[in-house]
């Protein structure tokens, strides 16, 4: 399974626009579909992680099954720059995408020549390892308790300082790290580099016999991918005004896996957006009915893996080929149609 | 001096010895060939050779600088490039990405951002023309996974080929070919050969002994045997073997 093997020069497409225009009008209607404001800043704060874990799950093929702890790493990051340096939001976010980047370039130094169920594992290991230290090292985490009263800090633009305290405003700001983040991804699985991760995903060996470092691009992408997780962290703790363990469990890290697989992020750079978008919607929904919402969605999550394995971004692709087939009644080549 | 040499080459697994004292050595615009029964050595020769793995003792020089031990994609930084015996080539992609994806220039800007690869005419065209080299042209944008097998077979050469190697290692190119495609490939190396010196591994002996310069015969991981095609015919064990047996 790869993506459409076109590439494109543009930094920004309709798909993009279209996220935009979805996503900036949410805190208008999201109240009259039923559901809050605050969900939908969880849900950009999951997007934002759930792609730049994708680049290393859909377009590098190394499943990091720990990637959780690196959302933890960037929360704690965050509240501690806020209470121990600068309670400036630029500062503090810049520190948890610094720091948490350089847990993330650490462990992949002890990653980046594995692959497949070793890497894996390995992930796994390290996660754990975060979490422990993360729970016993109460002197900073403050442990089970978490790092409590992390403010949201206001937005700072020299000539005025806009407050997010209220879930409208703190969403639009999440909108905004989204919105610069999406366009900076979208080039990035664009470009040479990202070509080459998905060269690596195909056929590891053969990348390093036509010349180029595979163990510098996987450690890199691994980096890069923590980096953002650590940016995504940081705005989770001040979503949740405090930077708790739970999401640097082997449970968290594991949901977001299947996030990004039910979306569909081996086939569309917007896999992990719907997943995401999913997940979040599933448990409001179906958890307003049934406790047991979990099962339901673990249910719908075999039932794709066994019957379309795309997932979500698949099946809109099929039906967008049937749209486009049914126009002009030319056989589709079945060339380069895949993905 | 030689091109390319290798010296008291040893390489073992555990306790099996696989490579003893290999050493080899090809002139600069020749074609080498590397024979030998099934399991002597020679694509873990090859591997010990292109970086793949590291040998326990000797050298291999290329061009007079010592290259022993280097990582694949550093050997074929300097100019050096294999294809597989067994197809290695990105499934996912056009048979002209697989090609484009292997060119020296691309390479250069591996870790740029802001570069598309789409819009990059030059890259596309050097890419067209190796395709057009190994016959390739009018499947540009053929998947890899829709072309024959003759026609994989000759993209696996292309891909090597485009790195724009000084030394091309040519595993097996007829693995699997019927005897009209092994004729085109015979055609194919013939060209390449006017370029590129070439080291080549092969089975097919009657393939073999037509278009190289120079063979050598590997067995129990030693070189038993080395000359022209010529010699090779007179020599003793390699008529006995029957190795020559077809030429």
């Amino acid at each position: 399974m790869d993506y459409d093997v076109k590439q494109t020069t543009a930094w920004i497409t309709a798909p993009i626009l279209l996220s935009f225009a979805v996503f900036g009008t949410l805190p208008l209607w999201i109240e009259a579909v039923g559901l809050y404001h605050y969900l939908g800043a969880e849900v950009l704060i999951w997007v934002i992680f759930a792609l730049g874990y994708n680049l290393l799950l859909g377009y590098t093929g190394l499943p990091s099954f720990g990637h959780g702890a690196f959302l933890g790493i960037g929360a704690y990051a965050f509240g501690l720059a806020q209470f121990e340096v600068w309670p400036n939001l630029w500062f503090c976010l810049l520190a948890a995408v610094v720091v948490t980047g350089l847990f993330g370039a650490v462990t992949a130094l002890f990653l980046s020549h594995r692959r497949g169920i070793y890497f894996a594992l390995m992930t796994i290991a390290f996660g754990q390892v975060f979490f422990f230290i993360a729970s016993k090292w109460t002197d900073v985490t403050h442990g089970e308790d978490g790092l409590l009263n992390i403010a949201r800090l206001p937005v700072d633009l020299g000539v005025v300082a806009l407050p997010v305290t209220g879930n409208v405003e703190f969403y639009y700001l999440c909108f905004a790290v989204y919105a610069v983040l999406v366009v900076l991804l979208w080039r990035l699985t664009n470009s040479p580099y990202g070509r080459i991760l998905r060269a690596i995903k195909q056929n590891e060996t053969r990348v390093a016999f036509v010349g180029y470092p595979v163990r510098l691009y996987k450690w890199s992408v691994f980096t890069l991918s923590c980096a953002v997780a650590g940016l995504a962290g940081g705005l989770f703790a001040m979503a949740q005004e405090g930077a708790y363990i739970n999401v640097m469990s082997l449970q968290w890290s594991g949901i977001i896996v299947l996030m990004v697989l039910i979306g569909g992020g081996f086939v569309s750079f917007w896999g992990p957006v719907l997943g995401v978008v999913l997940y979040f919607v599933a448990r409001d929904i179906l958890g307003a009915y049934t406790e047991t919402w979990l099962l339901w969605f673990g249910l719908m999550f075999v039932a794709l893996v066994m019957f379309k394995p795309q997932g979500l971004a698949g099946i809109w692709q099929d039906i967008a080929r049937r749209a486009v087939a049914r126009r002009k009644p030319v056989p589709v080549a079945a060339t380069g149609a895949e993905g | 001096m030689a091109l390319f040499e290798a010296r008291g080459l040893h390489k073992r697994f555990g306790h099996q010895v696989v490579l003893e004292r290999i050493d080899l050595s090809f002139e600069a615009g020749s074609l080498s060939g590397i024979m030998g029964p099934n399991g002597a050595g020679k694509t873990t020769c090859f591997n010990v050779l292109t970086g793949r793995y590291k040998p326990d003792r000797g050298s291999v020089r290329f061009d007079g600088e010592d290259i022993t031990g280097l990582a694949p994609h550093r050997i074929v930084g300097r100019g050096i490039s294999r294809s597989f015996q067994i197809m290695n080539l990105f499934d996912e992609y056009t048979a002209l990405d697989n090609v484009v994806i292997a060119l020296p220039q691309v390479r250069a800007r591996g870790f740029s951002v802001t570069h598309a690869l789409d819009a990059d005419t030059e890259a596309r065209d050097r890419a067209e023309a190796v395709l057009g080299r190994v016959g390739l042209r009018g499947r540009e944008r053929t998947n890899v996974r829709s072309l024959s097998y003759g026609e994989r077979r000759a993209l696996e050469i292309g891909v090597a080929l485009a790195t724009e190697p000084r030394l091309l290692f040519v595993d097996e190119p007829t693995a699997g070919l019927g005897t009209s495609a092994t004729g085109r490939l015979a055609e194919l190396i013939r060209e390449l050969k006017r370029h590129t010196t070439i080291v080549m591994i092969e089975h097919d002996m009657r393939f073999l002994f037509a278009l190289a310069d120079r063979i050598s015969v590997i067995h129990w991981g030693q070189v038993i045997a080395e000359g022209t095609p010529d010699e090779l015919r007179e020599n003793p064990w390699v008529r006995r073997s029957n190795l020559g047996g077809l030429a």
